[in-house]
């Protein structure tokens, strides 16, 4: 049996702990805020672009000399998937949840002949998916030294991919990230984003009006198709910094708990023990009072 | 005259948003004013001042990057950069001047060193404008 020393140290350690988690989960909760309000300020900017861009697509598509970012290669030979994560821990299951996505379309992609290439952002979907696909990776992205994610970030991403696009490297593009949608669910998501796709707006574009281009579609598409690029990957990116932040607060939340309940029982064998000394020393006493 | 929504968003939040008597936007093939009752338009924009007056008010913001859509919902610009003038500083955009300088030199083809001398002029411009309206304005 532990002595009453070694209880008292175990139970002080996991206070220590509590405090941490707890300090923890009040930052994560902090930063969720503003994560959250980041990701929100750039849902107008997006939801533009796609409608604007869903707009000159319909148009253009089909035409002989549409851009390669919108039709694709005509193979699906080389798929690239970029496996957003975070680069810290300690958030529960979301990197994890990611990396699995991932690596579940790697694997059923490389079954099916396929070649795959990885592009990660991020040390912790890095780690995990070197152990199985180290020849796979092309690039590694870390966002660690900067505080925030900014749209310069995303920027130098999109340069990257649509630069490997240009040189024939690949013919599908598939972003892996986890969708945000309440402090206690982050759903993994895999989008594809070469070739363009856009959902539920072609429907919508067949009322609105006819619109005048300057220059001409053709260059436009050629303009901003690597600008949504972009703004797909920054989205991306804060959806991702809202759920890590999330995941974290609700896993901080558990450890805290979890230290709490142990405290609790540690407290009462401590207590336990205790009274079980005090009673031995009463009875050897009173025994040895007794032999006299 | 009558006022239009307006709407000027970069990726990282919405810049401006409210109704407006006229709108100059630094189209890609030149300046354009924009007022209520807009035909349906959109135009990539370059880098440069974009002007709004309403409600006797006049603003003027530097974009950069991004196009504007004109609408029946009234007028949309996305720009990637877009800065109140007081708040950007001369240094910053002598900055991206020598950014786009360096861009200009490290294109590997002519269609792509075209692009950037464009950005580059287009910077160079607004600077030499910038400047010029400081000083008028003292």
């Amino acid at each position: 049996m532990a002595s009453l020393k070694d209880l008292r140290n175990r139970i002080a350690s996991v206070k220590a702990t509590q405090k941490i988690t707890k300090a923890m989960q009040m930052v994560a909760a902090a930063k969720l805020r503003r994560a959250q309000t980041a990701a929100e300020a750039a849902r107008p900017y997006a939801k533009r672009m796609e409608s604007v861009l869903g707009n000159i697509a319909s148009a253009v598509s089909g035409g002989p000399d549409a851009p390669l970012l919108l039709t694709g290669t005509g193979k699906d030979n080389v798929h690239l998937l970029l496996v957003l994560t975070a680069e810290r821990g300690l958030c529960g299951a979301f990197n994890s949840s990611i990396v699995r996505l991932a690596r579940e379309r790697a694997t059923a992609l490389l079954a099916q002949g396929k070649t795959v290439k990885i592009f990660c952002v991020g040390r912790k979907g890095y780690e995990p998916l070197r152990r199985q696909f180290e020849k796979q990776i092309v690039e590694f992205v870390e966002l660690r030294a900067n505080k925030g994610v900014t749209f310069a970030d995303a920027q130098a991403i999109a340069e990257k991919i649509s630069g490997m696009f240009q040189a024939g490297e690949f013919d599908v593009a598939t972003m892996f990230f986890s969708r945000f949608q309440s402090v206690i669910s982050q759903v993994p998501t895999a989008q594809q984003i070469i070739p363009a796709t856009f959902t539920g707006v072609a429907a919508a574009s067949g009322a609105a009006a006819t619109y005048e281009y300057e220059p001409d579609e053709n260059e436009i598409l050629a303009d901003l198709l690597p600008r949504n690029l972009a703004v797909q990957i920054f989205t991306a990116l804060l959806e991702n910094g809202a759920s890590e932040q999330g995941a974290r607060m609700s896993a901080m939340d558990n450890a805290t708990r979890n230290a709490g309940e142990m405290i609790k029982k540690q407290t009462l064998t401590y207590n336990r023990t205790r009274q079980a000394m005090i009673t031995k020393e009463l009875i050897e006493i009173i025994s040895g009072a007794e032999a006299l | 005259m009558a006022n239009f929504p307006f709407e000027l968003v970069s990726p990282e939040k919405l810049v401006y948003s409210g109704s407006v008597t006229e709108v100059v936007v630094p189209g890609a093939e030149g300046e354009f004013g924009v007022l209520a009752g807009h035909a349906p338009f959109v135009s990539v924009i370059k880098p440069g001042v974009l002007i709004i007056k309403g409600d006797g008010k006049v603003q003027k913001l530097f974009v950069r990057g991004g196009f504007a859509e004109a609408g029946p919902q009234g007028l949309t610009v996305l720009a990637e950069t877009a800065v109140p003038l007081a708040e950007l500083g001369p240094g910053k955009l002598a900055q991206m001047i020598k950014d786009a300088q360096e861009d200009v030199e490290d294109a590997k083809d002519d269609a792509t060193r075209l692009k950037r001398q464009t950005v580059l002029d287009a910077l160079k411009t607004t600077a030499a404008a910038i400047e010029a309206d400081g000083r008028t304005a003292h």
